[in-house]
Protein backbone atom coordinates (compact mmCIF):
# COMPACT_ATOMS: atom_id res chain seq x y z
CA UNK A 1 0.00 0.00 0.00
CA UNK A 2 1.45 3.54 -0.77
CA UNK A 3 2.63 6.06 1.85
CA UNK A 4 -0.98 8.03 0.69
CA UNK A 5 -3.21 4.95 1.20
CA UNK A 6 -1.65 4.12 4.72
CA UNK A 7 -2.45 7.86 5.79
CA UNK A 8 -6.13 7.48 4.56
CA UNK A 9 -6.57 4.43 6.33
CA UNK A 10 -5.03 6.01 9.56
CA UNK A 11 -7.53 8.82 9.62
CA UNK A 12 -10.39 6.79 8.55
CA UNK A 13 -9.62 4.71 11.35
CA UNK A 14 -9.70 7.78 13.70
CA UNK A 15 -12.30 9.48 12.03
CA UNK A 16 -14.80 6.06 12.84
CA UNK A 17 -13.33 6.23 16.55
CA UNK A 18 -13.97 9.34 17.22
CA UNK A 19 -17.96 9.08 15.46
CA UNK A 20 -18.42 6.05 17.83
CA UNK A 21 -17.47 8.51 21.18
CA UNK A 22 -19.57 11.36 19.62
CA UNK A 23 -22.54 8.70 18.91
CA UNK A 24 -22.30 7.51 22.50
CA UNK A 25 -22.15 10.63 24.24
CA UNK A 26 -24.90 12.58 21.75
CA UNK A 27 -27.57 9.47 22.72
CA UNK A 28 -26.33 9.45 26.51
CA UNK A 29 -27.54 13.20 26.65
CA UNK A 30 -30.47 12.98 24.49
CA UNK A 31 -31.73 10.57 27.46
CA UNK A 32 -31.37 13.02 29.57
CA UNK A 33 -30.84 12.70 33.47
CA UNK A 34 -27.74 10.52 33.80
CA UNK A 35 -29.02 8.89 37.16
CA UNK A 36 -32.47 8.08 35.75
CA UNK A 37 -32.14 3.65 35.63
CA UNK A 38 -33.26 1.88 32.88
CA UNK A 39 -36.86 -0.13 34.70
CA UNK A 40 -35.79 -3.86 34.75
CA UNK A 41 -39.45 -4.54 35.32
CA UNK A 42 -40.43 -3.18 31.34
CA UNK A 43 -42.58 -5.77 29.48
CA UNK A 44 -43.17 -7.68 32.83
CA UNK A 45 -46.46 -8.26 34.51
CA UNK A 46 -47.24 -5.82 37.47
CA UNK A 47 -46.21 -7.61 41.03
CA UNK A 48 -48.82 -9.05 43.04
CA UNK A 49 -49.66 -7.43 46.06
CA UNK A 50 -52.56 -7.50 48.86
CA UNK A 51 -52.15 -4.25 50.91
CA UNK A 52 -54.56 -2.38 52.68
CA UNK A 53 -55.91 1.19 50.61
CA UNK A 54 -55.00 4.52 52.43
CA UNK A 55 -58.49 4.87 53.48
CA UNK A 56 -58.51 1.70 55.47
CA UNK A 57 -61.48 -0.02 54.56
CA UNK A 58 -60.87 -2.28 51.77
CA UNK A 59 -57.66 -4.91 50.45
CA UNK A 60 -56.17 -4.26 47.12
CA UNK A 61 -54.98 -7.27 44.97
CA UNK A 62 -53.42 -7.11 41.67
CA UNK A 63 -56.68 -8.23 40.31
CA UNK A 64 -57.91 -4.56 41.30
CA UNK A 65 -55.61 -3.05 38.83
CA UNK A 66 -56.51 -4.58 36.15
CA UNK A 67 -59.16 -4.49 32.87
CA UNK A 68 -57.63 -0.31 32.00
CA UNK A 69 -54.51 0.72 31.19
CA UNK A 70 -53.38 2.88 33.69
CA UNK A 71 -50.96 5.17 34.83
CA UNK A 72 -49.46 3.59 38.90
CA UNK A 73 -47.87 6.85 40.38
CA UNK A 74 -45.53 6.13 43.41
CA UNK A 75 -45.66 9.10 46.22
CA UNK A 76 -45.38 10.00 49.49
CA UNK A 77 -46.27 13.18 51.49
CA UNK A 78 -42.30 13.00 52.48
CA UNK A 79 -41.26 13.39 48.89
CA UNK A 80 -41.46 17.33 47.84
CA UNK A 81 -41.72 16.80 44.68
CA UNK A 82 -44.65 15.06 44.62
CA UNK A 83 -46.06 18.19 45.67
CA UNK A 84 -45.38 19.54 42.37
CA UNK A 85 -46.65 17.01 40.31
CA UNK A 86 -50.04 16.49 42.33
CA UNK A 87 -51.81 18.99 40.50
CA UNK A 88 -51.26 17.72 37.01
CA UNK A 89 -52.11 14.04 38.06
CA UNK A 90 -55.39 16.03 39.39
CA UNK A 91 -56.13 17.71 35.93
CA UNK A 92 -55.21 14.37 34.44
CA UNK A 93 -57.71 12.71 36.38
CA UNK A 94 -60.22 14.99 35.23
CA UNK A 95 -59.28 14.65 31.49
CA UNK A 96 -60.33 10.67 32.23
CA UNK A 97 -56.83 9.36 32.74
CA UNK A 98 -56.40 6.52 35.41
CA UNK A 99 -54.16 6.68 37.66
CA UNK A 100 -53.66 4.35 40.49
CA UNK A 101 -51.29 5.48 43.63
CA UNK A 102 -49.04 3.83 45.63
CA UNK A 103 -48.45 5.73 48.81
CA UNK A 104 -45.11 4.42 49.57
CA UNK A 105 -43.79 4.33 52.99
CA UNK A 106 -45.83 7.08 54.58
CA UNK A 107 -47.47 8.01 57.44
CA UNK A 108 -50.77 6.87 56.90
CA UNK A 109 -52.54 10.28 58.69
CA UNK A 110 -50.32 12.74 56.31
CA UNK A 111 -51.58 10.44 53.43
CA UNK A 112 -55.29 10.71 54.49
CA UNK A 113 -54.46 14.54 55.24
CA UNK A 114 -52.81 15.48 51.83
CA UNK A 115 -55.49 13.56 49.66
CA UNK A 116 -58.21 15.41 51.54
CA UNK A 117 -56.62 18.92 50.84
CA UNK A 118 -54.69 18.43 47.80
CA UNK A 119 -57.61 16.31 46.20
CA UNK A 120 -57.64 12.91 45.58
CA UNK A 121 -57.27 12.04 41.85
CA UNK A 122 -56.24 8.23 42.47
CA UNK A 123 -58.99 5.87 41.43
CA UNK A 124 -57.42 3.37 44.13
CA UNK A 125 -55.12 4.28 47.10
CA UNK A 126 -52.86 1.79 47.35
CA UNK A 127 -51.17 1.66 51.02
CA UNK A 128 -47.17 0.87 51.06
CA UNK A 129 -45.89 1.17 54.58
CA UNK A 130 -43.81 -1.28 54.56
CA UNK A 131 -42.24 -0.44 51.00
CA UNK A 132 -42.92 -3.99 50.21
CA UNK A 133 -44.82 -3.29 46.57
CA UNK A 134 -42.25 -0.69 46.14
CA UNK A 135 -39.59 -3.31 46.15
CA UNK A 136 -40.88 -5.80 44.10
CA UNK A 137 -41.96 -2.59 41.71
CA UNK A 138 -37.67 -1.72 41.68
CA UNK A 139 -38.39 2.24 43.32
CA UNK A 140 -35.72 3.68 44.42
CA UNK A 141 -37.43 6.87 44.90
CA UNK A 142 -40.76 9.36 44.38
CA UNK A 143 -42.22 10.08 42.28
CA UNK A 144 -42.44 7.24 39.96
CA UNK A 145 -45.03 6.49 37.71
CA UNK A 146 -45.59 3.17 35.66
CA UNK A 147 -47.59 2.68 32.46
CA UNK A 148 -49.63 -0.99 32.76
CA UNK A 149 -51.56 -2.13 30.02
CA UNK A 150 -55.20 -3.64 30.29
CA UNK A 151 -53.55 -7.20 31.24
CA UNK A 152 -51.15 -5.53 33.65
CA UNK A 153 -48.20 -5.40 31.84
CA UNK A 154 -45.79 -2.68 33.04
CA UNK A 155 -44.88 -1.21 29.36
CA UNK A 156 -43.39 1.96 30.52
CA UNK A 157 -41.93 3.62 33.71
CA UNK A 158 -41.29 7.21 34.35
CA UNK A 159 -38.93 8.61 37.08
CA UNK A 160 -39.33 12.24 38.37
CA UNK A 161 -42.27 14.68 37.87
CA UNK A 162 -44.98 14.87 35.62
CA UNK A 163 -45.37 18.10 34.50
CA UNK A 164 -47.99 19.54 31.64
CA UNK A 165 -45.05 19.40 29.16
CA UNK A 166 -43.34 16.00 29.76
CA UNK A 167 -46.91 15.14 29.89
CA UNK A 168 -47.81 16.49 26.09
CA UNK A 169 -44.29 15.89 25.11
CA UNK A 170 -43.52 12.40 25.84
CA UNK A 171 -46.13 10.53 27.84
CA UNK A 172 -49.36 11.38 26.73
CA UNK A 173 -48.57 9.29 23.23
CA UNK A 174 -47.63 6.28 25.00
CA UNK A 175 -50.82 6.39 27.24
CA UNK A 176 -52.71 6.82 24.09
CA UNK A 177 -51.18 3.79 23.00
CA UNK A 178 -51.95 2.08 25.40
CA UNK A 179 -55.70 3.21 25.54
CA UNK A 180 -56.10 2.71 21.90
CA UNK A 181 -54.46 -1.21 21.77
CA UNK A 182 -57.33 -1.77 24.59
CA UNK A 183 -59.72 -0.83 22.41
CA UNK A 184 -59.80 -2.71 18.90
CA UNK B 1 -1.70 24.93 64.47
CA UNK B 2 -5.21 25.96 65.51
CA UNK B 3 -6.31 25.34 62.06
CA UNK B 4 -3.99 22.52 61.27
CA UNK B 5 -5.60 20.50 64.69
CA UNK B 6 -9.20 21.48 63.05
CA UNK B 7 -8.99 20.15 59.89
CA UNK B 8 -7.92 17.17 61.25
CA UNK B 9 -10.90 16.95 63.22
CA UNK B 10 -13.08 18.03 60.98
CA UNK B 11 -11.61 15.08 58.37
CA UNK B 12 -11.81 12.72 61.12
CA UNK B 13 -15.12 13.32 61.50
CA UNK B 14 -16.20 13.29 58.10
CA UNK B 15 -14.64 9.77 57.96
CA UNK B 16 -16.74 8.93 60.80
CA UNK B 17 -20.02 10.04 58.61
CA UNK B 18 -18.88 8.51 55.53
CA UNK B 19 -19.02 4.83 57.19
CA UNK B 20 -22.21 5.56 59.67
CA UNK B 21 -24.82 3.08 57.87
CA UNK B 22 -24.38 0.27 60.79
CA UNK B 23 -27.34 -1.98 61.16
CA UNK B 24 -28.10 -4.53 63.98
CA UNK B 25 -28.56 -8.10 62.36
CA UNK B 26 -28.04 -11.00 64.53
CA UNK B 27 -27.14 -13.83 62.02
CA UNK B 28 -28.25 -17.67 62.84
CA UNK B 29 -24.96 -18.93 61.09
CA UNK B 30 -21.50 -16.94 60.45
CA UNK B 31 -20.67 -18.01 57.43
CA UNK B 32 -24.18 -15.87 56.84
CA UNK B 33 -22.42 -12.23 58.35
CA UNK B 34 -19.77 -12.93 56.17
CA UNK B 35 -21.87 -13.19 53.15
CA UNK B 36 -23.90 -10.50 54.05
CA UNK B 37 -20.87 -7.79 53.88
CA UNK B 38 -20.10 -9.15 50.39
CA UNK B 39 -23.76 -9.23 48.78
CA UNK B 40 -23.69 -5.44 49.90
CA UNK B 41 -20.10 -4.52 48.98
CA UNK B 42 -20.96 -6.17 45.54
CA UNK B 43 -24.58 -4.33 44.99
CA UNK B 44 -24.66 -0.48 44.30
CA UNK B 45 -27.32 1.59 46.00
CA UNK B 46 -30.22 2.63 43.19
CA UNK B 47 -30.81 6.31 44.60
CA UNK B 48 -27.13 6.99 45.97
CA UNK B 49 -24.92 5.71 42.29
CA UNK B 50 -21.81 5.95 43.80
CA UNK B 51 -22.18 3.71 46.94
CA UNK B 52 -22.67 0.36 47.78
CA UNK B 53 -25.56 -0.58 49.56
CA UNK B 54 -23.48 -1.27 52.58
CA UNK B 55 -22.14 1.90 52.89
CA UNK B 56 -25.38 3.87 51.97
CA UNK B 57 -27.51 6.17 54.75
CA UNK B 58 -30.04 6.47 52.00
CA UNK B 59 -33.53 4.34 53.17
CA UNK B 60 -33.68 2.54 50.16
CA UNK B 61 -29.89 1.00 51.12
CA UNK B 62 -31.65 0.57 54.48
CA UNK B 63 -34.51 -1.62 52.91
CA UNK B 64 -32.45 -3.85 50.47
CA UNK B 65 -29.91 -4.73 53.45
CA UNK B 66 -32.77 -5.87 54.99
CA UNK B 67 -34.45 -7.76 52.45
CA UNK B 68 -30.73 -9.96 51.98
CA UNK B 69 -31.14 -10.18 56.06
CA UNK B 70 -34.06 -11.96 55.35
CA UNK B 71 -33.35 -13.83 52.34
CA UNK B 72 -29.99 -14.98 53.77
CA UNK B 73 -32.26 -15.89 56.54
CA UNK B 74 -34.32 -18.40 54.27
CA UNK B 75 -31.64 -20.07 52.93
CA UNK B 76 -30.81 -18.78 49.35
CA UNK B 77 -28.31 -18.75 47.86
CA UNK B 78 -25.80 -15.74 46.85
CA UNK B 79 -26.42 -15.81 43.10
CA UNK B 80 -30.27 -16.27 43.71
CA UNK B 81 -30.05 -12.97 45.57
CA UNK B 82 -28.25 -10.66 43.21
CA UNK B 83 -31.25 -12.28 40.71
CA UNK B 84 -33.55 -10.93 43.00
CA UNK B 85 -32.10 -7.63 42.92
CA UNK B 86 -31.45 -7.21 39.20
CA UNK B 87 -35.12 -8.08 38.17
CA UNK B 88 -36.02 -5.38 40.29
CA UNK B 89 -33.27 -2.92 39.47
CA UNK B 90 -31.82 -3.91 36.51
CA UNK B 91 -28.03 -4.93 35.95
CA UNK B 92 -27.26 -1.15 37.21
CA UNK B 93 -27.06 -2.46 41.07
CA UNK B 94 -24.20 -4.91 40.15
CA UNK B 95 -20.61 -3.42 40.55
CA UNK B 96 -19.84 -6.91 38.70
CA UNK B 97 -22.50 -6.38 35.78
CA UNK B 98 -23.07 -9.72 34.05
CA UNK B 99 -21.83 -10.53 30.79
CA UNK B 100 -24.56 -9.81 28.04
CA UNK B 101 -25.54 -8.65 25.31
CA UNK B 102 -26.14 -5.32 26.90
CA UNK B 103 -22.93 -5.24 29.07
CA UNK B 104 -20.70 -6.34 26.07
CA UNK B 105 -19.39 -2.54 25.24
CA UNK B 106 -18.52 -2.20 28.86
CA UNK B 107 -16.69 -5.13 29.59
CA UNK B 108 -15.03 -5.56 26.20
CA UNK B 109 -14.63 -1.77 25.35
CA UNK B 110 -11.49 -0.81 27.40
CA UNK B 111 -9.39 -4.01 25.49
CA UNK B 112 -10.70 -2.70 22.26
CA UNK B 113 -9.97 0.75 22.76
CA UNK B 114 -6.47 -0.60 23.72
CA UNK B 115 -6.30 -2.80 20.87
CA UNK B 116 -7.21 -0.03 18.58
CA UNK B 117 -4.30 2.15 20.30
CA UNK B 118 -1.84 -0.36 19.24
CA UNK B 119 -3.05 -0.54 16.21
CA UNK B 120 -2.91 3.36 15.52
CA UNK B 121 1.21 3.56 16.85
CA UNK B 122 1.76 0.28 14.75
CA UNK B 123 0.37 2.32 11.93
CA UNK B 124 2.52 5.76 12.62
CA UNK B 125 5.60 3.71 12.99
CA UNK B 126 5.48 1.58 10.06
CA UNK B 127 4.50 4.65 7.77
CA UNK B 128 7.36 6.75 9.77
CA UNK B 129 9.64 3.81 9.24
CA UNK B 130 8.30 3.40 5.63
CA UNK B 131 9.15 6.88 4.44
CA UNK B 132 12.31 6.71 6.04
CA UNK B 133 13.63 3.81 3.93
CA UNK B 134 11.82 5.21 0.58
CA UNK B 135 13.03 8.64 0.97
CA UNK B 136 16.46 8.35 -0.47
CA UNK B 137 15.65 6.14 -3.37
CA UNK B 138 12.55 7.43 -4.25
CA UNK B 139 13.72 10.33 -6.59
CA UNK B 140 15.06 9.26 -10.16
CA UNK B 141 18.27 10.20 -11.48
CA UNK B 142 15.84 12.85 -13.60
CA UNK B 143 14.09 14.26 -10.45
CA UNK B 144 17.04 14.74 -8.43
CA UNK B 145 18.71 16.85 -11.07
CA UNK B 146 15.93 18.53 -11.44
CA UNK B 147 14.96 18.77 -7.36
CA UNK B 148 19.00 20.83 -7.65
CA UNK B 149 17.91 22.86 -10.30
CA UNK B 150 15.13 24.14 -8.19
CA UNK B 151 17.18 24.37 -5.09
CA UNK B 152 20.02 26.23 -7.05
CA UNK B 153 17.46 28.48 -8.42
CA UNK B 154 14.59 29.19 -6.82
CA UNK B 155 13.18 31.83 -8.15
CA UNK B 156 12.95 32.00 -11.71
Amino acid sequence: MSVNGKRWLLVAFIAFVLGCFATIVVTQLKKGDPSELPSALIGKPFPEFSLPNVQGDKTLTKADILGKPALVNVWGTWCISCRVEHPVLNKLAERGVVIYGINYKDVNADALKWLAEFHNPYALDIRDDEGSLGLNLGVYGAPETFFIDAKGIIRDKFVGVIDEQVWREKLAAKYQALVDEAQP
Amino acid sequence: MKRFVAAIVLGLSLTGVAHAAIDTYEFAKEGDRERFRELTKELRCPKCQNQDIADSNAPIAADLRKEIFRMLGEGKDNQQIIDFMVDRYGDFVRYKPALNGKTALLWFGPAGLLLGGFVVIAVIVRRRRGQRAETPSSLSAEERQRLDQLLDKPQE
